[in-house]
């Protein structure tokens, strides 16, 4: 590598702060942050949303939007300070000495040119080699993030290939130059397991071979377990806590990151009471579902989304469908609920047969399975009081609004939000708070059913915690089946008594969590589990300080 | 904050979220182009309602002796009784001697009904089919093809034909502005219904049991609100010439009551020699038209800042 003097870190950020528009929640984005990055150094910053992780990263890279200038501090990349670098010389250090792959590779990519191109557009801009020359290095890096046939690669556009493969375009545009420090923000957050695990040990892989530095943005701690040398916790734009990582991960000193750590939920299924006597309120024979198919004018591609699924769930007892995007959980979850309509199979709810049934004959039923949705952003009506979303269901089967509005209050306390705040409108909730609002909503029903569809996956880590100990807290109380669709094994473990584990709409593990999860029989079950980040490590639970 | 919160950083999130932004009508009052295009619009509405007590005559009054008088003149008007007085015609008069400033005060009136009831009327009907069009998949395919069939047809055409099939009137204009406007309501209201009704909000309102037509009511067509008060803008201007365009070919509102393209349309023949005929109401139309797509840009810029982008 260029930099003569190894012990002098490739990156040292010394009092940045950078300040937020006026009329924010508060004055700085990040505030008198302090580390380093040193030659072969894996750093993690982590911290949930809002926390400034990534805007440190940008600053580094002179990509901050202008609302959000950089007011204190040096950033030295490799000696040099570039806080207030000219544009000019930020282009000539970008990919060069330092390089950036970001959280989304599909958006990330110039979708009408081909990755080989876009990577010669860096070459064509950074180094005077010739164009076999180029094509060649190219052709090499590709090798080096083990694409399988780069020629191929190099010719292909972005839609043509998967989000791991783009990825690793990424990674290959971010490393031909052989830049000395690395910053990926978040380049697994949207990828499944399986693809996680392969990119967070080929950013290990290349960083050991190469000598860089790497500044790894995260809000996993699973993650910063597996990839971390040393860690730092930022919470609301300060620096709480920085050490390596073992230390803090066993060790956490401030009351935050005690608390963030002890929200992780554990790898190891919990105990929980058994409910073989009890009945059966949910059962589906055969379920199935192809999308696609027929076709007015030419015969389309069809999918198989759900295939032959067969489950059952019973009163008081909580199922986990797990299984990676395109697994077909959600749309299992969907058919159950009817808001898609299944092709064939049945789904029973006590004696009654809802699959197949006329929306006119439907409604009737509707009120018995409830579900919750992922994105708490979406799931109330913008425009509406959260008291008004509350009472439609009841007032829709014959509730008066006084009535339907003195359950809506009790419902309030039973999620823990003050009841008087149903005058208010969703946006003025955080996103915990409104999937507690959905959880009431759904609950305003008496439901014999509660599907809980990746409810908890967009919280951060501790509101996380929080809604998942209200969901098992209810379902114990009013004695629910209940049906919770979730990539994440760790939430799984921590509230199913049963898990049906999907891979290509097809279930191929079912059984009680702890045999699943300690013993796992199909070849998928296993791959899953063992891609998990961070299973190798028990997250304590401190009491907060 | 009153709400019972179990930790902090759930406080600041709730906190940042309910930072507030200024009213909407705040918002649109800040905008010049509102402002501006706004003031005009009124402005006009008012020369419109008051017309009469603006110094005018009676727009049809006929004053042989005062024909093609240029504006500025000063003439003699006999009245009834055999008395004399005299009068300033502002914009001229026409070669049938009636006062140019009168019938382009009291044209006003027309142009203006015109483009607010076709608004009105096609965001109606638009709505209400782009609604049911977007929601219920069988009738898509139905209804799209009648609107592809409309679209094909050139706009002032297929007004003609209308206008050809009844007698001309103030209505049978409206009605037939008003058919070729209703699939460009249709169109936008079908995409942005396409688009809410994948929103979880609305697949939780189904799950609650929520009938279709209250679905539609309560949380899909308050999402198309904002788009088609900014369509509605400038089908109001497009509507305003139509009507000036029709009335020139003859075939829109009958010549006895004056709007702003029949004048014109009179005004024709004797463009080259007295220019002032058509002048002062096609300025009146010029800016009645650019200031209705002001406040549209502007209400855009506010209401629908996506849209505003993509156009």
């Amino acid at each position: 590598m260029a930099s003569t003097n190894t012990n002098r870190p490739v990156l040292d950020v010394r009092n940045l702060s950078i300040a937020l528009p006026k009329g924010g929640d508060r004055p700085f984005a990040a505030e008198k942050v302090n580390f380093t990055v040193s030659p072969g150094e894996i750093v993690c910053l982590v911290g949930e949303s809002g926390s400034g992780k990534s805007v440190i990263a940008q600053a580094v890279m002179g990509l901050l939007p202008k609302a959000l200038p950089v007011v204190g501090g040096e950033i030295f990349l490799e000696g040099e300070n570039i806080a207030n670098a000219s544009e000019d010389r930020l282009r000539e250090l970008r990919c060069v000495r330092m390089s950036m792959i970001f959280q989304e590779p599909m958006t990330a990519l110039n979708p009408v040119m081909t990755c080989g191109d876009q990577i010669d557009e860096v070459l064509r801009t950074h180094t005077r080699l010739d164009p076999q020359k180029r094509k060649d290095k190219i052709i090499g890096v590709f090798e080096q993030v083990s694409m399988p046939d780069p020629p191929r690669i190099y010719d292909s556009y972005p839609h043509q290939l998967s989000g791991g493969q783009r990825q690793r375009v990424m990674i290959a545009m971010a490393l031909v130059l052989e830049p000395a420090l690395l910053i990926a923000d978040e380049p697994t957050t949207a990828l499944d397991v399986t693809t996680q695990a392969q990119i967070l040990e080929l950013i290990k892989e290349i960083q050991r071979q190469e000598g860089m530095g790497v500044l790894f943005i995260t809000h996993d701690f699973g993650v910063v377990c597996d990839i971390a040398h040393r860690v730092a916790v930022l919470r609301l734009g300060e620096m709480v806590e920085a050490g390596p990582t073992h230390d803090i991960l066993s060790r956490p000193r401030h009351p935050y990151s005690r608390m963030l750590i002890s929200s992780v939920p554990s790898m190891l299924p919990a105990e929980r009471a058994r409910h073989d006597g009890a009945r059966m309120v949910l059962r589906t024979e055969n379920l199935t579902k192809v999308y696609g198919g027929g076709g007015l004018f030419q015969k389309t591609h069809s999918v198989r989304a759900a295939d032959d699924v067969n489950i059952v769930v019973r009163q008081g007892e909580s199922l986990g469908i797990v299984g990676e995007s395109g697994s077909g959980k959600s749309t299992v979850a969907r058919c159950i609920a009817r808001l898609i309509d299944p092709t064939a199979g049945r789904v029973r709810l006590g004696e009654d047969d809802v699959a197949l049934l006329p929306q006119r004959l439907l409604r009737r039923h509707r009120r018995r399975i409830q579900i919750v949705f992922q994105d708490p952003y979406r799931s109330l009506n913008p425009r509406r009081t959260v008291g008004e979303s509350i009472v439609e269901g009841p007032m829709n089967f014959g509730a008066s609004r006084a009535e339907a509005t003195k359950r809506a209050r009790n419902l309030m306390e039973t999620v823990r939000l003050d009841p008087d705040a149903l005058d208010r409108y969703p946006h003025q909730f955080s996103g915990g708070q409104r999937q507690r609002i959905c959880i009431a909503r759904a609950l305003a029903m008496e439901p014999e059913v509660l599907i809980a569809d990746e409810a908890v996956s967009a919280l951060d880590v501790s509101v996380q915690a929080q809604v998942l100990k209200l969901l098992d807290e209810i379902r114990e109380r009013m004695n629910l089946a209940m049906l919770f669709i979730t990539h994440d094994l760790r939430v799984a473990a921590q509230v199913c008594d049963e898990v049906a584990v999907m891979e290509k709409g097809k279930v191929v593990e079912y059984g009680p969590v702890a045999d699943v999860f300690l013993r796992p029989k199909h070849t998928y079950t296993q791959a899953l589990l063992a891609a998990a980040p961070g299973r190798d490590w028990e997250f304590g639970k401190f009491e907060a300080a | 904050m009153s709400i019972v919160l179990e930790n902090e950083v759930d406080a600041a999130a709730a906190r940042a979220a309910a930072v507030a932004r200024p009213s909407i009508w705040i918002r649109l009052l800040r905008h010049p182009s509102v402002l501006i295009g706004g003031c005009i619009v009124l402005v006009m509405m008012l020369i419109g309602i008051c017309a009469p007590l603006l110094g005018t005559i009676p727009p049809a009054q006929i004053d042989p002796t005062t024909r093609n008088k240029r504006p500025g003149v000063e003439i003699t008007v006999r009245q009834d009784d055999g008395s004399t007085v005299q009068r300033t015609v502002l914009m001229g008069t026409d070669s049938l001697g009636r006062d140019i400033y009168s019938r382009v005060l009291y044209g006003a009136r027309v142009s203006l009904i015109v483009g607010f009831s076709v608004a009105a009327l096609s965001i109606a009907i638009g709505v209400l089919i782009g609604l049911l069009s977007g929601y219920i998949r069988w009738l898509d395919g139905i209804v799209m093809r009648i609107m592809d069939g409309l679209m094909a047809i050139p706009g002032i055409l297929l007004a003609i034909g209308l206008v050809s099939l009844f007698r001309a009137g103030l209505a049978t204009v409206i009605f037939a502005i008003v058919v070729p406007e209703i699939p460009r309501v249709v169109r936008l209201v079908r995409s942005v219904v396409l688009t809410i009704r994948e929103e979880p909000y609305v697949e939780a309102a189904i799950s609650v049991g929520t009938p279709l037509h209250k679905i539609l009511w309560r949380h899909v067509m308050p999402n198309t609100v904002a788009p088609v008060i900014v369509q509605g803008t400038f089908i109001c201007a497009s509507a305003v010439l139509a009507e000036a365009a029709l009335s020139f070919l003859g075939i829109g509102i009958p010549t006895d009551t004056p709007t702003w393209g029949n004048i014109m349309a009179e005004g024709r023949q004797f463009f080259r020699v007295y220019p002032h005929n058509i002048f002062f109401p096609a300025i009146f139309l010029t800016i009645t038209v650019l200031a209705v797509n002001m406040l549209g840009d502007g209400l855009r810029d506010t209401l629908d800042p996506k849209m505003s982008k993509r156009v």
